[in-house]
């Protein structure tokens, strides 16, 4: 190799920038990755990956029939967290309502609770949950329980204010509804610009390796790091295109609040994706054909995704895994872009998770780059 | 149909894949993989919430309710705030989860008769789930607090006491919850990453036309592909109910037996679809994303493995109905969890007899246009 073909030519990039982005554009199912299947996923996450529990099912099996019972059941479903879907007068009814998944909760109250409640006898209601969904489970028993506290000091009147003597005012900040969605739905970007990215990059190259066309570039006189950005370029440039997409579908369509700077998420991005571009190079250089390089993106990005806080929740994770969340840069960009969207948080408060990125970008970017030079 | 071609195609088979790494590591090593990520890993029970104090009433009242949030095993006081200047601070940063504000004159209010002593709980709503649970726990001991600080030992029974119990999982462990529906997520995996090269390596080798003029018929070859990865699935699945039981201590109430003949019935059908995309389609690569798209990604988002269905909604409930994970998500669950048997299972087990059946002549018909032509 020539010296003069080591040097970076501006001209022989841009050469090779548009011979890719033809490539790209011309192939109908490639279009259909880069435009469609982001926004189906953003929906199918934006709707599907929800934990808000509401309108959980109810079987109902009141014995007293009182005023009071009915006020019970009023102020259990007056808020939309609980719905009867089945009442009955047998006892074992709520048994077989929560084995046949009819139910996901079983009221019982008894025969005397509206007498013992006006004579001031405390009756006891039973609430039978099924554990099998042990989130739902968790979220409805703290419903019932404080519905149950608050008609309690409602009806009792002056001798059970003390019970509540405590007056605890909660406010959530950030999402004051309590939606999941507001929290998912900007994660799904980190997600889906990463696949993209080796989807994108690690295929390029090794369907040309494949298809043989990668000789003939090695042989003209395109450089290896030429080559490599030519290569890059195109994808950063579609990244950046999904990322303002999913953001603008994620703002009009799912009301995402987005309360922190443009440009701190611009640099988060382009930060991001530099690193997810060198993990896609290096999948290519260890895998001679697609389907090696699909399989290898797989078992790469599924432990990426466990491990990023995107669906599951990286605080209550064993303090091992939660270490091993450190070395994956999904996670500090999820970070990144929540705390941008939800917090409104900027440069100051997120610089420890910007700067690993950036490390990370940089190593990845080098190793890669020497890879990806030697495999050539 | 004759045994001996069935068993000499299964052979084959076996041998090929006995010889590619790659997909003998999917078998074999991504299941225990992935459950040691989603039982160890994966945890929805919220405790340790993290919380910031900025208690401006210095009291010793004050400082026992501080006691009680800790004591509770649910929350720890990581900060104590000197101003209201940082609570803004606190939250933004996403140092702490919740800043818990007691204001001057929480104790006088505490022991003057008929106020209430206000106290400010301030979360990070982010995290919708979190922060619900958060909010449940601090109501709690926030009420029991009050009432046993007012009392002074003095018992006092709430106006109403709503007695929970929790059936099937009663010390709510999220593993318990996750363990069984993971049987379903691996089986989608194999099916779609592993069968899916089947017909597809087939063609792209030019093996087809080899395999098209021996005298097996369509449904030998179909049978035979899927012998041997139905023997790897079932034996997947074996290693995962043991360990889901020996390891993590997952309940199995219900009959082996019947799980073992529901899994038959939802692997055949989900092998099928596998073998019916490979042979649509005739290219491994496209085969591997169609299946991922149409059996791995539902049986994680919408198969209720994680995400409860009751709450989504109508459209993507419906389309829930459409995705045979959900039933089979039904199944283990019933059968671990709930113990519950076939009077209970019946419907579940018929659609998983249709998407059996259906997978089965989806594939046998896809398989025999190539043959033909």
């Amino acid at each position: 190799m020539s010296v003069e073909g080591r040097r970076l030519s501006l001209l022989r990039i841009r050469r090779m920038v548009v011979k890719e982005l033809r490539q790209l554009f011309r192939d109908e199912r490639t279009k259909r990755i880069i435009f469609i299947s982001p926004i189906l996923q953003l929906v199918l996450f934006g709707y599907a990956v929800n934990t808000d529990v509401h309108d959980v099912a109810t079987a109902l099996v009141d014995h007293d029939r009182t005023t009071e019972s009915r006020e019970l059941v009023d102020a259990l479903t007056a808020s939309d967290y609980f719905r009867v879907v089945r009442t009955s007068d047998r006892s074992a009814d709520l048994g077989y309502a929560l084995d046949h998944g009819d139910a996901a909760v079983g009221l019982e109250i008894p025969a005397d609770y509206g007498a013992d409640l006006l004579a001031g006898r405390s009756p006891a209601v039973q609430l039978l949950v099924d554990g099998t969904n042990s989130n739902k489970a968790t979220v409805a028993e703290g419903y019932a329980t404080r519905i149950v506290q608050q008609l309690g000091v409602r009806v009792a009147g002056p001798a059970a204010q003390q019970a509540a003597a405590i007056d605890m005012r909660a406010r959530a900040w950030f999402n004051p509804s309590l939606e999941s969605r507001v929290y998912n739905v900007p994660a799904v970007i980190g997600v889906i610009v990463l696949l993209m990215c080796l989807l994108l990059t690690a295929m390029a190259v090794v369907r040309e390796r494949e298809v043989g066309t990668l000789e003939q570039l090695l042989v003209s006189p395109l450089s290896p790091g030429e080559l490599m950005l030519g290569k890059t370029i195109p994808v950063a440039g579609v990244a950046l295109i999904q990322l303002a997409l999913i953001t603008a579908v994620a703002l009009l369509w799912f009301h995402v609040p987005l309360r922190g700077s443009v440009p701190a998420l611009l640099l988060a991005a382009a930060l991001f994706i530099l690193a997810g571009l060198s993990f896609g190079l290096l999948i290519s250089t260890i895998s001679a054909t697609q389907q090696e390089a699909f399989l290898s993106m797989f078992l790469f990005l599924l432990p990426a995704i466990i491990l990023s806080g995107f669906l599951y929740p990286i605080d209550t994770m064993p303090a091992f895994f939660q270490h091993l969340t450190l070395a994956n840069p999904l996670r500090h960009f999820l970070e990144i872009v929540r705390g941008i969207f939800l917090r409104g948080a900027g440069l100051r408060e997120l610089w420890v998770q910007f700067t690993v990125l950036a490390a990370m970008a940089g190593a990845g970017l080098a190793v890669a780059t020497a890879r990806f030079r030697r495999t050539l | 149909m004759d045994v001996t071609r069935l068993r000499a195609i299964a052979r084959k088979e076996w041998v090929q894949l006995k010889r590619d790494t790659r997909s003998m590591i999917l078998a074999f090593v991504l299941p225990l993989f992935l459950l040691v990520f989603f039982g160890y890993a994966i945890s929805w029970d919220v405790n340790d919430i993290r919380l910031a104090v900025l208690d401006q009433d210095h009291t010793q009242e004050s400082r026992e309710l501080i006691e009680a949030f800790e004591a509770s095993g649910y929350f720890t006081v990581e900060h104590y705030l000197e101003s209201a200047d940082d609570v803004d601070g606190q939250l933004v940063g996403h140092r702490v989860l919740g800043v818990m504000w007691i204001p001057p004159g929480y104790a006088a209010d505490l022991a003057a008769p008929g106020r209430r002593a206000p106290v400010q709980l301030l979360l990070d709503g982010s995290d919708a789930n979190t922060a619900t649970i958060a909010l449940n726990y601090a109501d709690a001991i926030a009420a029991r607090h009050g009432a046993r600080a007012l009392l002074q030992g003095r018992s006092l029974t709430a106006p109403i006491s709503l007695e929970a119990r929790t059936w099937y999982n009663p010390n709510l462990e999220s593993r318990n919850m996750i363990v069984p529906a993971l049987i379903a997520v691996i089986m989608s995996i194999i099916a779609a990453m592993l069968t899916a090269l089947t017909i597809a390596r087939e063609w792209e080798r030019g093996t087809m036309e080899q395999l098209a003029s021996t005298p097996v018929t369509r449904l030998e070859v179909v049978l035979g592909k899927l012998a041997p990865y139905l023997a790897i699935g079932l034996f997947d699945v074996a290693v995962t109910v043991v360990a889901g039981i020996l390891l993590f201590g997952t309940p199995m109430n219900g009959s082996v037996l019947l799980l073992a003949v529901l899994t038959t019935l939802f692997l055949i059908g989900a092998l099928g679809l596998g073998i019916f995309i490979s042979a649509a389609v005739k290219s491994q690569v496209l085969a591997t994303q169609i299946a991922m798209v149409a059996t791995y990604l539902p049986a994680v988002l919408l198969s209720g493995f994680l995400f409860d269905i009751a709450s989504m909604p109508i459209v993507l409930k419906g389309i829930t109905f459409l995705i045979p994970a959900r039933y089979y998500v039904t199944v283990t669950r019933g059968i671990f969890l709930k113990g519950v048997g076939a009077t209970v299972l019946w419907p579940q087990a018929l659609l998983m007899l249709l998407y059996a059946v259906l997978g089965l002549t989806l594939a046998t018909r896809a398989f025999r246009k190539e043959l033909d032509a």
